[in-house]
């Protein structure tokens, strides 16, 4: 079913930058690519750009605590932005948010980082 | 001279003599039918124009036919490749042999003749086919008119009842048909009934069926008695493929008692204080075998409530998609109390919204309401507006992964006319998602045809929606706060959140375990719109 694909793209910024772009639904078969993802890239920080996903569930959830344990492991920061209303609830009810920095959009992901 | 004209292949060869004004001398040819694959037909479409039959030596019977006959020259008749016929000629009066250019005229003769031949045969089909197409529409027609004389013309207006029918034929007008009969002593008998088959035969069946309902609804105060005789007296009187589901109950207006027996047909919903419930009263369909009985049920209506009566025409409508409209949904928007009091309307637009606009209706759509709007205490305008749970929508899922995403969908669609938050909406959404995989993957351990069955109530505060699994399995755990900093540090799978997460979504989480059923009830406090 279309709705259930998941695409995890690694995009480099010229000014330094990584961005995992994650596209479509996050739930536990999101696992492989977005790690495969994470390992490709490089630097003292990793973005996550959520603005593509329409769903993710707790199985999706515990995918990005796997890739929290990854970075926490190799002393690197986390930040995410394009989340629904919706789903920065559930960021911060999960307490991802503690380990991870939301901002609102990519300007504001990159401008925090310079 | 006879000409043989032969239609198309599959249809029988049809001759006609043409008029010839004959020498005494002369002898009719008999038509000689060429079968299609005669080995003279593939001669005679080779193109070669007017045959001399002692020129050819074939294997074919039909030839051998036509030298009997004395035939000597056969002139084909062809037209876009097809042979359409063929002239036979004996001998010349003359006793000389065809010459030269006798055949060049008989050939120019067919080459003009045949084109004509086609155009004739082709008007004929033309006008053969207007006059079925016209015979097929005339034979609707009739079978709408009986249909539409036979159903009331007007509803019973009863002090402290709202009674309420709707009937739309298919196309091709198919059996429905409904009636009420006054009875003795302020009792009404509500007939609804679907003959099988359709057009004029199941008209008929549908008029003789409920011309004896009639008689035999004043003969016996048990519904079930009324329909053991009408039964009795259908078997003898259609055709041995056809029968009659019926349903028919009589609703003492004074008292608010129901009593009605089922020959097969769709079961009637109730809407009442507590929410929506199916009548069951089982029975074989009229007109089927002779000595049959029928179940008695008795139910009684209460001030606000409703009862639906309903032909398949409505649970069998399929969408685009090719689903069914089904029970399931019928019976959560027979739960749903319209704003406006008109249930019909509503029942009618949720079956439009399903199968889409431009949809053909496949079969004819029957509705009956009947509504106790007061009880004989109660003033005729005290309709109470309680506050009671009504179901929106009930569904079951099969135990596939994925299908918590068709939950969501259908739980949506389901309180879509509640006007919820969007931030309750999608907080809701991700608890059905959570609640109905935790049913899938831990209730029914991903067994596929194990349901996951959903309800969805609301009452004038919350929505509920129910999730209950069949796996009779490990029961749900408690609730408890995952420990984050230990899944961060790999000292924990980082999995386990979806309890947690549904108790954080709503307003209140209850479990229950019955039977080897398990089942979870969201409860969420309605804001917004009430």
């Amino acid at each position: 079913m279309p709705g259930e694909e998941f695409e995890a793209r690694v995009v480099e910024r010229d000014d330094g930058d990584t961005i995992i772009e994650l596209t479509g639904t996050v739930n536990r078969v999101a696992k492989e690519s977005l790690e495969a993802a994470y390992e490709a890239t490089e630097g003292s920080r990793v973005l996550l750009d959520f603005s593509k996903v329409d769903y993710i569930n707790s199985t999706g959830i515990a995918v990005i605590v796997g890739v929290l344990a990854m970075a926490r492991a190799e002393g690197r920061a986390v930040g995410a932005y394009g989340l629904s209303d919706h789903y920065r609830e559930v960021f911060q009810i999960t307490r991802l948010a503690d380990f991870m920095t939301i901002y609102d959009d990519e300007t504001a992901a990159v401008t925090a980082g310079a | 001279m006879v000409q043989l004209l032969r239609r198309r292949k599959t249809e029988e060869p049809r001759v006609e003599a043409a008029e010839a004004t004959l020498k005494p001398s002369t002898r009719l040819i008999d038509a000689v039918p060429i079968p299609p694959g005669d080995p003279l037909e593939t001669v005679l479409l080779s193109g070669g124009g007017p045959l001399e039959l002692s020129s050819l030596d074939l294997e074919s019977e039909a030839l051998q036919t036509m030298r009997d006959q004395g035939v000597e020259l056969v002139v084909p008749l062809i037209g876009q490749g097809e042979l359409l016929g063929a002239l036979y000629l004996g001998p010349r009066l003359s006793d000389q042999p065809y010459s030269t250019d006798d055949r060049r005229l008989l050939g120019s003769l067919a080459s003009q003749v045949a084109p004509a031949m086609k155009v004739a045969q082709l008007v004929r089909e033309q006008q053969a086919e207007a006059k079925e197409r016209e015979r097929i529409h005339q034979e609707m027609q009739v079978a709408a008119l009986i249909q539409q004389t036979l159903l009331p013309r007007d509803l019973p207006s009863i002090s402290g009842w709202g009674i309420d029918a709707f009937y739309r034929p298919a196309r091709a007008v198919g059996g429905d048909f409904y009636d009420f009969i006054h009875l003795d002593d302020g009792r009404l008998g509500v007939v609804i009934g679907d003959v099988t088959d359709k057009g004029v035969p199941a008209a008929l069946v549908m008029a003789t069926s409920r011309s004896m309902l009639r008689s035999a609804a004043h003969n016996h105060t048990s519904p079930g008695a009324v329909l053991s005789e009408v039964n009795n007296a259908l078997v003898s009187e259609i055709p041995p493929a056809m029968f009659v589901t019926c349903l028919y109950a009589i609703v003492d207006t004074h008292t608010g008692e129901v009593v009605f027996a089922n020959a097969g047909h769709n079961l009637p919903y109730v809407r009442n204080s507590s929410g929506v419930a199916e009548l069951r009263a089982t029975g074989m369909p009229l007109g089927l075998m002779l000595g049959m009985t029928y179940d008695e049920r008795t139910h009684t209506l209460d001030a606000g409530d409703v009862m639906v009566l309903t032909s398949d025409g409505i649970t069998e409508a399929h969408n685009v998609e090719g689903e069914m409209y089904g029970f399931p949904r019928l019976m959560g928007r027979v739960g749903v109390k319209p704003k406006d009091g008109d249930v019909v309307s509503a029942l009618v637009a949720d079956l439009e919204r399903f199968t889409g606009p431009d949809a053909e209706q496949e079969d004819d759509i029957t509705l009956v309401v009947v509504k106790r709007t007061s009880s004989a205490q109660d003033s005729a305008s005290a309709f109470d507006e309680s506050p009671d749970p009504v179901v929106l929508g009930t569904f079951s899922l099969r135990s596939e992964e994925g299908n918590e995403r068709a939950a969501i969908e259908r739980v949506m669609e389901a309180v879509s006319d509640l006007g919820l938050e969007v931030s309750q909406a999608e907080r809701l959404k991700t608890a059905v998602g959570e609640t109905v995989m935790n049913a899938i993957e831990h209730g029914n351990e991903n067994r596929p045809e194990m349901m996951v069955d959903v309800v969805v109530v609301a009452t004038d505060h919350t929505v509920q929606v129910r999730v209950t699994d069949h796996g009779g399995g490990k029961a749900i755990p408690e609730v408890e706060t995952p420990d984050i900093e230990a899944k961060l540090a790999g000292e924990q799978t980082p999995r386990g959140w979806g309890l947690f997460l549904i108790g954080q979504m709503v307003d209140d989480l209850r479990t229950e375990s019955v039977d080897g059923t398990h089942t979870v009830e969201l409860v969420m406090n309605r804001k917004g719109r009430g």
